[in-house]
């Protein structure tokens, strides 16, 4: 059961004049006839801690996805950096990117961590994690090794660096995959349940990761199932249900005085 | 202490466990063949043939390296048309693999050189061309067609080790700002190529041993400097075995080239 921990203590709050990294506005999405989100709206500060929670099928992987394009937005408007992403309708009617140099820039300033890691298997730890700040970002090869060889040892990959993925353990692989978004500096950080996949005795390791960089002050957006996680390290917590925000706030409201009645019925499924 | 004791194998211990009594035998029975062959079989012809037996084998291996080369280009595109193509695309792509492995090569090399190589002669703006003199030779006909064949076969390969490569490591590019050309590049190329690398390994033999037909249509490759001593003398055995010799080198060091390339990937692809 969820406990009423000390761990908010350690929590970094944003301040209310901070910037708005990522703001998004009655957000709907459609796969065919399957509308999967019905008008969500969401905005993460500098500092914020974003825990996006709700039940399979509620959408909010596909929330997560919208904000960076990997899943093109029905309708709605996605601003990152105060920047808003320009839509345009193709040939088919489906809305897509108007302006794919500006996705692209977009892309590059939001690290995402996802389910299944997503290494690039043909690459060591080092050379994914400087893939995308020299091949992207234009940065120099030396620069970039020096800085990936600081995030692996943060990750507690240091020893690791000239291995394939193939050759880790789960836990191993997402912290990596953490190095490797960490790598582009990212105004944002992505999460997309980043511990689903993992064997239960290896989440630990990452959530560590994950909690470290919650409490330095970075800007994140986390879809977890791991509620006694996103309760220490959350600033606000938004409940899904069905594609809309049934509920949202600060985490010690959300976990410890649901309001909504499915709010609570979710909770004591999962607690 | 566990470290110390590693067996550290000296060249003179390799060698005993190497020199295994089976093999010794097994290469003293390789030796007896080789020196009853030299002596009970006639080779008096090799010293004069032996120039245009070296052309022959360049010009097989020259034949092999390029249409495997301009094969393999055409097959990239060929394979991703047919995975991500639109339909004005993928549809011939696959109708053009689909109709070279559906016939036999020494069809579409004739084709190609009695029926295209005759039908350019009666235009005289072909004839008067500068390629003309190009176009008259056998070797652009064999080029073509052996390309074709390797590009249709290799173009399937392709479409495999494309749509094996997991998607969510190319979503993760696209993720990180990678243009599409990026991606292709720096991710899903380099993959597929790995995955590809061990059937194109045993494409490219078979590839060799298909440069033979070119013979057909009168070019002077290895196979056909072996036929041409028969011819003249009606030397027959040694001759096909010199020649079973030469694809046997060729097809070894092609092996062992592609296995250095394998070896330098890690054989885990997640």
């Amino acid at each position: 059961m969820i406990t009423q921990g000390t761990a908010p203590a350690l929590k970094h709050t944003a301040q209310n004049g901070a910037a708005e990294a990522i703001h998004v506005e009655n957000l709907h999405k459609r796969f065919g006839e399957l509308h999967v989100l019905k008008g969500v709206s969401l905005s993460a500060r500098d500092g914020e801690v974003i825990a996006i929670i709700g039940g399979s099928g509620s959408g909010k992987s596909t929330l997560l996805r919208c904000i960076n394009c990997l899943e093109n937005p029905t309708s709605g408007i996605v601003r990152v950096n105060g920047e808003e992403i320009r839509m345009k309708a193709d040939s088919h009617g489906h809305t897509v990117p108007a302006d794919r140099r500006q996705i692209e820039r977009i892309r590059s300033k939001l690290g995402m961590v996802f389910q299944n890691f997503n290494l690039w298997s043909h690459m060591t730890l080092i050379e994914n994690v400087i893939e995308v700040p020299v091949h992207v970002l234009g940065v120099k090869r030396e620069t970039a090794i020096a800085g990936a060889e600081k995030l692996l040892a943060r990750v507690g990959l240091a020893e690791k660096r000239d291995v394939y993925p193939a050759y880790l353990s789960g836990g191993q692989q997402q912290r990596a995959a953490i190095a490797r978004a960490l790598a582009i500096n990212p105004r944002v950080m992505l999460f997309d349940e980043p511990t689903s996949a993992l064997d239960p005795e290896l989440i630990g390791e990452v959530l560590k990761v994950i909690g470290d960089l919650a409490r330095e002050g970075r800007t994140m957006v986390l879809v977890t199932h791991e509620m006694k996680f996103a309760r220490e390290v959350a600033t606000h917590v938004v409940y899904l249900y069905n594609g809309l925000v049934e509920e949202e706030g600060p985490p010690e409201q959300i976990f410890g005085a649901p309001r909504s009645e499915r709010l609570k019925q979710f909770l004591r499924n999962v607690g | 202490m566990a470290a110390a004791e590693t067996p550290v194998i000296h060249a003179a211990a390799r060698a005993s466990l190497w020199m295994r009594p089976h093999r010794i035998a097994l290469i003293l029975i390789a030796l007896a063949i080789v020196v009853a062959s030299i002596f009970l079989m006639r080779w008096d012809w090799l010293p004069t043939y032996l120039p245009l037996a070296l052309q022959g084998i360049w010009r097989t291996i020259w034949l092999l390296a390029v249409t495997s080369a301009l094969g393999i280009a055409l097959a990239i595109p060929l394979g991703l048309a047919q995975v991500i193509g639109p339909p004005i695309l993928s549809v011939p792509a696959k109708a053009f693999c689909t109709v070279i492995r559906g016939t036999p090569l020494l069809l579409q090399l004739w084709l190609l050189y009695f029926g295209l190589g005759s039908l350019f002669p009666q235009f005289p703006w072909i004839r008067e061309s500068f390629l003309w003199p190009i176009l008259r030779q056998a070797w652009p006909y064999a080029v073509l067609s052996l390309t074709i064949s390797y590009a249709g076969y290799e173009g399937e390969v392709m479409r495999g080790a494309f749509a094996g490569v997991p998607r969510g490591q190319l979503e993760a590019a696209r993720a990180f700002g990678m243009s599409r050309w990026k991606m292709f590049r720096r991710i899903w190329l380099p993959q597929a190529i790995q995955r590809a690398l061990p059937t194109l390994a045993g494409e490219t033999v078979l590839q060799l041993k298909a440069t033979p037909l070119v013979a057909t249509i009168t070019m002077v490759d290895i196979y056909a400097v072996a036929s041409r001593v028969r011819q003249d003398l009606f030397v027959t055995y040694e001759p096909l075995l010199l020649l079973a010799l030469v694809y046997m080198a060729i097809t070894g060091i092609l092996v062992f080239g592609f296995r250095r390339l394998e070896a330098r990937i890690p054989n885990r692809l997640g």
